[in-house]
């Protein structure tokens, strides 16, 4: 799909941009993802691979989006991070050590919102605290900052069931930051938002992002999210998972809506196209849809 | 403004609580009535003849015959030249109306046993049952619940346990009397037994399926927030599936009772079957009936009242439909907020006072 203005190529920056790319590059290496494989038993016996030789590195403070067509293995990268899952080859390095099972210093948030149901949004954002070993009062007030600070503060006392699916998500980002995570993994996050409520997710996260010492690893399937939200975006092919290339988005920060507009924004997303439905591997088969009407004549 | 009324024939809807409430009465009310037609309407059924006034033939007074048999007698009586028997249509001696299975309800606790050594008050063996269900269920909840929720939780006590008790499970718990009374006497103990062996095997298989419904994401959650082994039990599994765990312990409540004939057969006989059986032999059916209503009675009682306790105990979660005893109080309730005048004082008003303060 050609865009019909002519755009600059997303790998030309302004130089305000560059120049952060390159204080980026010198900050020390938080997660370390290395010649990482994963290979699933299919059904029939014969092995799947999922993943292929993923290897990329986050620096301190970095905002990573992961994005690929559905079925490339992003989540099961997320998990092996996040240490649900273990890597066939490879390690995950975090701060130089290997991780080799779930641990609070990789705080994950899900599609799905996971609070505890039985719970307050208070004891659901106390739950990771009181697990790492905090008094009960330092634990409360802590998850009372978190509260305010995704905006919650009067439905502190209220149960998942009674939230919208959108301030669900902000408890779970509240739950997994209390903890103070070294990195925040976030599988689609919004993936089950309205349009609405996602946009303006986005922009709470970004704001969270830049108020709070984070790194985060995020993973999406959009490529607007992807490029409005990201540093560097890592794409993924299908078949097997393997990267194909990584993007410095050109698109300055602090970023705001009208960003979304701009021709660099419009450049990255391009590339992104272009990666992930490449033109050799479009589909070329017309759907064999039938005349049935008369009515739409004048809609030719 | 009037809500449209659900179709009577809506799939997978619910009715409002008014017409959920009248359905929920019509519901005892339907089987009620075709039990009084049966009663009180002579020419429904009443295939036996009840004997008024022998007069002069073998017949007893207060019994009931075939009509082929008085019919014989009063024959014979009459071709002797003496007065034949008097009698009415009657109903078997084993189905009572309704109003003496009603009175039935009350003067079981009124009326002494008839023999003071081997026989006992009626609420005496209510007493005896209450007992019994309630040890046994306290021991099989006391082992079955910490390993349901261990076999739902834990590869290593699942495959080690349910075999054995997916076993033992398909032996009916009555076949187990015999020897629990060789083992623990004829008193009270063997049929604790019972009911123990009737419930904790399906309780352990119960729990532990529900466990393991357990939502994973949450166990996941869990985990990426710092949660390990034991407390992932303690802090999510078990919190997790405490109110459908809940809901079971109600249902294996129920098998419980069901367990409760049998074992209070065993032995010695003992609580409310005991005294059905001897009401039974001295031919009082409609006690026998108020016997079985009444263990109906508690089942369903106490299977409201944890219900309401469930309510109380899970705010979090939704515990289904309310029960019908629920809408009954909450429909009555509101019923009485209706009739109740607005403002009751809360102080004696001026007037009152000051008429007080004359008459004294």
């Amino acid at each position: 799909m050609a865009l019909p203005l002519e755009l600059p190529s997303y790998t030309d920056m302004e130089p305000a941009v560059r120049e952060r790319f390159a204080r980026i590059r010198q900050r020390p290496v938080i997660l370390h993802v290395q010649g990482l494989d994963k290979t699933f038993i299919g059904s029939q016996g014969e092995d799947v691979v999922a993943l292929r030789d993923i290897t990329f590195q986050i620096h301190r403070r970095e905002f990573i989006c992961v994005i690929g067509p559905s079925g490339c293995g992003k989540s099961t990268l997320n998990r092996i991070i996040a240490g649900l899952e273990s890597p066939t080859a490879g390690t995950v390095l975090l701060d130089g050590e290997a991780v080799r099972e779930p641990g609070p210093e990789r705080g994950m948030v899900f599609q799905s919102y996971t609070l505890f149901p039985w719970l307050t949004v208070k004891k659901n954002v106390m739950f990771g605290l009181r697990m790492t070993g905090c008094s009960s009062q330092h634990a409360e007030t802590t998850a009372r900052q978190w509260i305010d600070m995704v905006g919650l503060a009067d439905f502190i006392d209220h149960y998942p069931h009674q939230l919208s699916g959108g301030m669900q998500q902000r408890v779970a980002i509240a739950r997994a930051l209390a903890n103070e995570p070294r990195v925040l993994l976030m599988d689609e996050p919004f993936g089950a938002l309205d349009a609405q409520t996602r946009a303006q997710m986005q922009g709470y996260l970004l704001q969270i992002w830049r108020n709070v010492n984070i790194t985060v690893l995020f993973i999406t399937h959009d490529l607007d999210e992807a490029t409005y939200l990201a540093d560097r975006i890592v794409v993924l092919g299908r078949n097997p998972g393997s990267i194909k290339e990584i993007i410095e988005v050109p698109v300055p920060r602090p970023r705001r809506p009208e960003h979304l507009l701009t021709p660099a924004f419009f450049a990255t997303k391009q590339r992104l196209e272009k990666l992930i439905h490449p033109p050799e591997e479009a589909q070329d088969m017309p759907l064999p849809i039938f005349r049935m009407t008369y009515v739409g004549d004048e809609a030719l | 403004m009037k809500r449209a009324l659900t179709p009577w024939f809506a799939v997978r809807r619910e009715f409002g609580p008014r017409r959920a409430l009248a359905l929920s009465f019509l519901a005892f009310v339907l089987p009620f009535s075709v039990w009084c037609a049966v009663s009180y309407l002579p020419f429904v059924w009443h295939p036996k003849v009840l004997i008024l006034a022998k007069h002069d033939t073998a017949l007893l007074e207060g019994k009931r015959y075939d009509p082929a048999m008085v019919e014989r007698m009063n024959a014979r009586a009459l071709s002797a030249g003496k007065t034949p028997a008097v009698g009415q249509p009657a109903n078997p001696v084993f189905l009572p109306a309704p109003h003496e299975v009603l009175s039935a309800l009350y003067t079981v606790f009124t009326t002494p046993p008839r023999n003071r050594i081997t026989d006992k008050w009626f609420h005496q063996r209510v007493y005896e049952s209450l007992r019994v269900i309630f040890w046994g269920f306290v021991w099989a909840s006391l082992l079955g619940v910490p390993l349901g929720v261990l076999c739902g939780t834990f590869a290593l006590f699942s495959k080690l346990n349910e075999p054995v008790i997916d076993f033992i499970r398909y032996m009916p718990a009555p076949a187990f009397g015999t020897l629990m009374v060789a083992i623990l006497g004829t008193q009270e103990a063997p049929k604790v037994a019972i009911i123990f062996i009737g419930t904790f095997f399906q309780m352990v298989l119960v729990l532990a399926n529900t466990t393991r419904q357990i939502d994973t994401a949450l166990l996941e959650a869990a985990q990426t927030l710092g949660a390990r082994r034991w407390r992932l039990v303690t802090h999510v599994v078990i919190p997790g599936v405490l109110p459908r765990l809940y809901i079971d312990m109600r249902i294996l409540l129920g098998w419980a009772w069901t367990y409760l004939i049998v074992a209070e057969l065993i032995g010695e006989k003992s609580g409310i079957t005991a005294y059905i059986q001897q009401q039974g032999r001295y031919f009082n059916f409609e006690r026998v009936y108020a016997g079985i209503v009444s263990i109906g009675l508690l089942g369903l009682g106490t299977d409201q009242i944890l219900r309401l306790f469930g309510r109380q105990m899970f705010p979090a979660q939704r515990q289904g439909a309310p029960g019908f005893l629920t809408t009954l109080s909450r429909t009555l309730g509101a019923a009485v907020r209706r009739r109740m005048p607005a403002a009751v004082p809360a102080s004696p008003t001026r007037e009152a006072r000051s008429a007080d303060g004359a008459a004294s």
